[in-house]
Order: C-alpha cells, then sequence, then structure tokens
C-alpha cells in the first residue's frame, strides 16, 4: 500500500538529460519555474511547454510515468481552476444561480492548471533524471558558499542524503508493524476520523523508537568508518561542466529571455 | 604465538553509568593479546560483554582503567582517533543500520571519501573491494533491494575500502539466513586467507567460531577458555557451565565417548565427525564385509540450519 509512493523516485538512464551536471540542473529548473510564473499569455506558456515536450522526449520517461505523478495532485488543479473560473471578475457570458462564469475566469482557469501542470511535470523531471547522490551533492555545491556565513551545507547535504536513504527503509518497517497490530485485532479502516487518528498511534510510537534505535546504531556505524564532518572530505564522483551542460545553460537562459520578451508584448 | 600484535589489552576496566542501579561493571582487569593476521573467534552468550570489548578496539568506547592498544596506538589518544579507525574496520549486526547510501558504491565509498583520499584512487579501492566481496556486479544497485547477505557483504567492503589491517565483526551473521550466514563466512575466512587481514569475529555460533584459528570464549566479562577451537571445546563440561553448547559435532562425540565408545574428542566439521563414527564402526563390528559408508559432502538445504546449536535460536 505504502510501496506505490513515486515522489522523489529516480528512472535511471543514459540520455542526455540524465547525463547534464545536477547544478546544472538545478539551476535550470530555477529558470524553468521563473519562466512559467512570467509567463502572461498563451504565446509564453506555448514556448515553456514546447520546451518541456522535448526536455521528456529527450530524457524518454514515458508519458505514462508522467501522468502517474500527475494524478495524486488533480484535486487540487481542479479545484484552482475551479476558483478561477468562477471568481475571475469580468464580462459575464453564463450565469448559474449563484456561478457567474466570465470570459476571463475561462482563461485564466485554463492557465493556472497549464502552470501548475507544468511546474509539477517540470520539477518531477528532475527528480526522475537525477540520482538522489547527485541531487544532494549539486545542492550542496550549490550553496557552498553560505559556508562563510558559518550555514552547515555539508551537514544539510549528509541530512538529506540519509533520509533519502532510508525512507524505503521505513516504509517497509511501518508496513510489518501495521500488519503486526492488525494481527493482534487492531482496526485502521473504520470509525470516523478522529478514531482512525488514534488508531495510528500504536503504529507511530514503535516506528518511532526504531527510528531513534536505527539512528543510533547508523551514528555508531558512520563514526567506525571515520566520519567526522565534512572537513577534508572528497568525492569519488566529482562534479564537472561539461559541454552540453554549457548547451543547457545557454537553453536556459534563452528560455527565460524569451519569456521576458513576449511579456513586454503581452504575449 | 610470536606474531607481531594488532591488538593487545591490558589489564581493561569498563563500566557503564546506570541511572537506577549506579555502576554495571563490565570488565575488571582483562587482557588479552591478539596477533597481527590471527583469525579470532570470541564466543559468549548474550550480556557477556564481547561486543563491549569489541567497541574498545577501534575507540567507540574507551578504557575506563587499563589500555588498549591497536598497532601500537593507545585508543586514549585522541590525535590518533581516525588512524586507528581506519586500521581496526567494524561491521555491526544489522546491514540496514550501515549502510548510508541509496547506492552501493557510493556506499562503499563512504569511508575512503572521510578519510580524504582522492577520487580516481577512491574509485578504484571501491571497485576491488566490491570485487573482494563479489559484488561488483551489483555497484549500481540499491542496498534495500539487495538480500541480507549481500547487504552486509557491502558492509564488509565499505569496511575493506579503507584497507584496514584488521576487521571486527559484531555478530554479523544474527539476523541472516543460512544462506546469507555462509556467503558472510567465506567472504569473512577469505579476506583473513588471501588478504591477510585480522579477523575477530564476535559470534554466538559454536559452528562459526569452529572455522576460527582462535577462540577467545567469554563470560560475565572474563576470558575462560582461548586456544584453537579444538582445545576450547574439548572442555565442553566448562563452557556448558556458563551456558554456551557445544558444536553439535563435537557434542555427539563427547555423548559417545560418554557411553564408552572409544571416538576422538575432537572432531570440529563433519567430515572429521563422519570419519571418525566409520572408523569407530569398523572398529565395533569388524566382521561386517559390507562396507559402511557415510557420505560426508551429502549436504542438503537445511543441514546447515539443523547444525546451529539449540541456543541460537
Amino acid at each position: 500500500m505504502l510501496k506505490d509512493v513515486t515522489l522523489g523516485q529516480f528512472f535511471p538512464g543514459n540520455t542526455p538529460i540524465h547525463r547534464l551536471d545536477p547544478r546544472t540542473k538545478l539551476l535550470f529548473v530555477v529558470a524553468y519555474i521563473t519562466a512559467l510564473f512570467l509567463a502572461k499569455w498563451f504565446v509564453s506558456y506555448g514556448v515553456v511547454l514546447a520546451f518541456l515536450l522535448t526536455v521528456i522526449a529527450l530524457s524518454r520517461i514515458s508519458p505514462k510515468v508522467i501522468a502517474r505523478s500527475v494524478k495524486p495532485l488533480l484535486f487540487i488543479i481542479l479545484l484552482t481552476a475551479f476558483l478561477n473560473l468562477f471568481y475571475t471578475p469580468g464580462e459575464p457570458i453564463l450565469q448559474v444561480w449563484i456561478f457567474r462564469v466570465s470570459k476571463e475566469g475561462i482563461v485564466s482557469a485554463v492557465l493556472m492548471m497549464l502552470r501548475i501542470t507544468m511546474l509539477v511535470v517540470g520539477t518531477f523531471m528532475l527528480t526522475y533524471t537525477t540520482s538522489p547522490i547527485a541531487l544532494t551533492d549539486g545542492l550542496e555545491s550549490l550553496l557552498s558558499p553560505l559556508k562563510r556565513l558559518h550555514f552547515p551545507v555539508h551537514e544539510l547535504s549528509m541530512m538529506m542524503c540519509i533520509a533519502l536513504r532510508f525512507i524505503p527503509t521505513l516504509i517497509e518497517e511501518t508496513d510489518k508493524i501495521m500488519a503486526a497490530q492488525k494481527a493482534r485485532g487492531a482496526d485502521f479502516e473504520s470509525g470516523n476520523l478522529i478514531r482512525r487518528a488514534k488508531a495510528l498511534i500504536p503504529i507511530l510510537v514503535p516506528l518511532f523508537i526504531t527510528a531513534f534505535r536505527r539512528a543510533d546504531e547508523l551514528a555508531t556505524a558512520m563514526e567506525a568508518r571515520c566520519y567526522h564532518g565534512g572537513d577534508g572530505r572528497t568525492k569519488m564522483n566529482v562534479l564537472r561542466f561539461h559541454r552540453c551542460d554549457g548547451a543547457a545553460a545557454v537553453v536556459g537562459m534563452a528560455l527565460l529571455t524569451a519569456v521576458i520578451v513576449l511579456r513586454r508584448f503581452g504575449l | 604465538m610470536n606474531m607481531a600484535s594488532a591488538i593487545e589489552v591490558k589489564d581493561l576496566q569498563f563500566s557503564y553509568e546506570e541511572q537506577e542501579q549506579g555502576q554495571h561493571i563490565v570488565f575488571d582487569g582483562l587482557s588479552v593479546r591478539i596477533g597481527q593476521g590471527e583469525f579470532v573467534a570470541v564466543l559468549g552468550h548474550n550480556g557477556c560483554g564481547k561486543s563491549t570489548l569489541a567497541k574498545q578496539f577501534n575507540a567507540i568506547l574507551l578504557p575506563g582503567g587499563g589500555s588498549v592498544t591497536v598497532y601500537g596506538m593507545d585508543t586514549q589518544d585522541e590525535s590518533l582517533l581516525l588512524k586507528i579507525r581506519q586500521h581496526v574496520g567494524m561491521v555491526f549486526q544489522n546491514p540496514d543500520n550501515q549502510i548510508v547510501s541509496n547506492i552501493v558504491e557510493e556506499d562503499v565509498a563512504f569511508a575512503p571519501e572521510n578519510l580524504g583520499v582522492e577520487s580516481a584512487e577512491i574509485r578504484e579501492r571501491v571497485d576491488r573491494a566490491l570485487r573482494t566481496v563479489g559484488m561488483y556486479d551489483y555497484r549500481t544497485h540499491a542496498p534495500q533491494l539487495l538480500s541480507g547477505g549481500q547487504k552486509q557483504r557491502i558492509a564488509i567492503a565499505g569496511v575493506i575500502a579503507m584497507r584496514p589491517k584488521c576487521i571486527v565483526l559484531d555478530e554479523p551473521t544474527a539476523m541472516l539466513d543460512p544462506q546469507g550466514r555462509r556467503e558472510v563466512l567465506d567472504t569473512v575466512e577469505k579476506l583473513n586467507r588471501e588478504e591477510h587481514i585480522t579477523v575477530i569475529l564476535i559470534t554466538h555460533h559454536m559452528d562459526e567460531a569452529a572455522r576460527a584459528g582462535r577462540v577467545i570464549a567469554m563470560s560475565e566479562g572474563k576470558i575462560i577458555a582461548d586456544g584453537t577451537p579444538k582445545e576450547v571445546f574439548r572442555q565442553a563440561e566448562l563452557l556448558r557451565r556458563v551456558g554456551l553448547a557445544v558444536p553439535q559435532t563435537e557434542e555427539l562425540m563427547l555423548l559417545l565417548r560418554a557411553n564408552g565408545i572409544d571416538v576422538p574428542a575432537d572432531t570440529l566439521t563433519v567430515q572429521e565427525c563422519a570419519q571418525a563414527l566409520r572408523d569407530a564402526m569398523r572398529r565395533l563390528d569388524p566382521n561386517d564385509p559390507e562396507e559402511k559408508t557415510i557420505d560426508a559432502h551429502h549436504r542438503d538445504p537445511e543441514s546447515d540450519a539443523c547444525l546451529q546449536p539449540a541456543d541460537a535460536v
């Protein structure tokens, strides 16, 4: 049941998108999101969408996977569209009881749906094509200037790395505890919301206890393997920019510039 | 033994502070010396202090009195901490709780990365370590998809990538199935034989201890027997008194001897035991023309599980 979580999943591959340096991809996503929020009219959205579709095609991630990642967010997307549809002031073209639909409302609802969907798919493309390790390495490297301000950059990336490592372990553990509690007659499926929330306590307590025990053992094991913080630490895979990273940077800049220019013309 | 010494424990004192009962004394004057290149099994039932002793070997715990010297380095000298831990690697019981990364090779690279080894050299060490434990083909896999035995071999690779001279394994097979146990023990034996790494195997499985070159039996913070497996297991009465059972082959021989059948008292492997039984039967019935053979090589998949002493469950 809990194993179906696709959030933050990584699909290994050997496409140009997979080979990009994680730092390039991170900056790229920032540029992409900025472009998405600056886009004003269908022309700009079209440009960003064309770009997104190119990335998806290049990465060879199947459209089915992408559809599956959007599905859990369908409710939020529809709700936003719904609110935009009825609450955008403008020239009314249809009125049912107290609901008034304006032309502007339809436009803004469509654009909003596009925006959220593209935002989600775009960021998912980052995690789908980048291994969590590469992602944390990239983040550590990008944030490294903050070290001067005594911001614990290395610790942060180490924590992220370990958290990602233990997600599947803890999910498995939760399944096991749930099965054990069910075997003793626990009931997680019936009753009102409060009852169901209460039923979760016998799962959370053992889960927390084992998580703390694991953390303790992991810390000892890390110390035994000479871990002593980020000072003097080296990396097996050193991040290097390649030619395609340069190309990607140019494309990213072009995208952002195009959207800004189009915005000027109200497109 | 006149080898150079790997670990020397002199008059070790150690106690845990406990909130209610005050101090819980684990060691009160324990001394032991382990030579370079030895394969030592430390035996004892739960709570006898064997894991606490293991943690003294690489300065995870420090002596409360006396001294622990590792390759000439005193564990209480804080400036030598990293060097000590690099010399004496440690593998723990639960493979899940010692794997740091979600890619096998990244995990193996963890220790050399901590030591500040150059990237190219790390790559080389990681590949070599993974080949040594026979997990090279799995280098880009996610650890959670591997079996227990495979995970434990990854943990061993993660330790040997530091190039240690000694490996301490704290009940590495306690959570594994028979197949996984065999994989891990074969790997450990290979490290000792081919890489000449000193191995200290903490265990409560008699059959694992029988594979070592030297067995140290512990009870309540004291060493009660120390010698070759044959020497130690011959003292069945002493071992039984402290809650340790001798291996089943040994047990059978001792029972036969107690019932007046002349068999040797120090057979450890199944082969040796079978040979001894065959000899004994020939002696008992020399006129039987039919050769009774016991196929010592026959091993059904369950046999290893059956060989576990009863207290292992």
